[in-house]
């Protein structure tokens, strides 16, 4: 679809989706080249996030290939594709008492050490300073669990970051600190981005678009 | 144990305080009469042929009959701590296995350390009581599981969409699970003597033993009770949290619709 790059991260080769009998998505055919940011948009309903699940691996498809990095999905083993491709949820809950539980998440995962100085600098790069850590999880602001949220996905940058309306309902300040975020994992770090969006200024800024309707993609 | 007489005449004069808890419910239409009188009757009938079985296996002191009684309170426990479960696959064979090991492992360690001998006397109430604690615990577990699932199926899907695997995105929920099939049996040991004193104990003081070995024996029946509601609230968590993912360690869906 982008003419000569051929390194595709996620590959998607005639995949269904069905849920007792009634088709959510609809014979899929797509290549996402590595690095690129893609915006998916369509009508509520019509299996923009079903398809994002499954690229992450949160649900299976009824049937159809998804391959990354030129392999099937299910050659994977599931908690370790995962860690490489990683989703970020519309309304995300934050976990346990404090945002240290949250933070520490990712290194839990891995098995690895907490390291303060590592979140402190990524915490600086969503305008929060090194006192969140053990602030309350109820002690945070709808913007600020977002943006705690989606570093929770980056600490460990992805392979591919797919992003299921994170903005909605944020305000203008908050979606800008999460555009900047994205964008630099993005630009800096070659994490591939694929982003679900009904917000008209995201789609408006986005170089390269996928239409989904009724399941299928109607537009590249 | 002479002393301790029960009569026909005895059993219908307390028969009063029942009639008068229906008099009561019927009066103020608290709907629970239809349920007195079915446990009542259910009592009566299943005592009265357990009391005549008892009787027979205490008499025939045959090793193959102590057993069987044995594997039938595994089993009526194992099924009725699964039927909690609805709705958990394979809900009914983990409480069953729970259930067995640990009153297995509970009555054998009892046995051999000469708490009490292997006569049907002995091995029948024991496991009755080992088993039916078990099997509260484990029922408890259940529901407990299956509401905490159904409330934070948001958060263990992100932590699974993290690269969690299956036991990191349920140990909260295996956690709370244990603590809630332990717990009963926790603050019963903890008011001991102090609100209630215990079928066992109070058994014993009634057939004349000392208060003071009827205490000791009940320290050591609590100290079986909590190690066996622990170990076998900790089996069936542990076997049942993994029946809410697939092979994929994806939630499973169907179990939340």
């Amino acid at each position: 679809m982008w003419g000569e790059i051929l390194d595709n991260v996620i590959e998607i080769k005639r995949l269904n989706y069905s849920v007792d009998g009634q088709d959510i998505l609809k014979n899929i055919n797509l290549d996402i080249p590595r690095g690129t940011y893609l915006t998916f948009q369509g009508p509520s309903g019509s299996g923009k996030s079903t398809l994002m699940r499954i690229i992450a691996s949160m649900i299976t498809a009824t049937s159809g290939e998804v391959l990354f990095n030129g392999q099937h999905l299910s050659s994977y083993e599931p908690t370790l594709y995962r860690q490489k491709v990683s989703y970020a949820f519309q309304q995300p809950t934050l976990f346990g008492k404090t945002v240290r539980e949250n933070l520490e998440f990712p290194f839990l995962v891995r098995d690895k050490e907490f390291d303060q100085s590592l979140v402190t600098k990524y915490l600086e790069m969503v305008n929060l300073d090194e006192s969140y850590i053990d602030k309350s999880v109820n002690d945070v602001s709808g913007g600020e669990k977002q943006r705690i949220a989606l570093l929770r996905n980056l600490i460990f940058p992805p392979e591919v970051l797919i992003t299921d309306e994170v903005t909605t309902g944020l305000d203008a300040d908050n979606k800008a600190i999460v555009h900047d975020l994205i964008d630099r994992f993005n630009e800096k770090r070659g994490v591939t981005v694929l982003r679900v969006t009904h917000d008209e200024s995201e789609i408006d800024a986005s170089s390269h678009t996928v239409t989904i309707e009724s399941g299928e993609i109607k537009n590249v | 144990m002479s002393d301790l007489t029960v009569s026909n005449t005895t059993l219908v004069l307390a028969f009063i305080l029942v009639i008068l808890a229906l008099g009561i419910g019927y009066k103020e239409k608290l709907n629970f009469n239809k349920d007195i009188i079915v446990g009542v009757i259910r009592a009566i009938i299943q005592l009265s042929i357990v009391g005549y079985i008892l009787k027979f296996v205490i008499k025939a002191d045959d090793i193959w009959l102590t057993l069987a009684c044995f594997a039938i309170i595994v089993i009526n426990a194992g099924w009725n701590a699964g039927k909690r479960g609805k709705g958990i696959p394979k809900a009914i064979p983990i409480s069953l296995f729970a259930i067995a090991v640990d009153t297995v492992l509970t009555v054998t360690i009892l046995v051999l350390t000469g708490s009490i001998k292997f006569i049907p006397a002995q091995i029948v109430p024991f496991t009755g009581m080992v088993a039916s604690n078990i099997m509260v615990a484990i029922g408890l577990c259940y529901r407990n599981m299956k509401q905490t699932f159904a409330d934070r199926h948001q958060q263990v899907l992100e932590k699974l969409a993290l690269g969690a695997d299956i036991k990191l995105a349920s140990s909260d929920i295996l956690r709370e699970s244990i603590k809630s099939g332990v717990q009963p049996t926790v603050d019963s040991i903890k008011t001991m003597g102090l609100v209630s004193l215990p079928g066992m104990m109070s058994g014993l003081i009634f057939a004349g033993v000392d208060p003071v070995k009827a205490i000791k024996y009940q320290i050591m029946i609590c100290f079986m009770l909590l190690g066996s509601t622990s170990l076998g609230s900790i089996i069936a968590c542990y076997l049942a949290y993994k029946q809410f993912y697939n092979e994929q360690k994806q939630l499973n869906d169907e179990l939340f619709s």
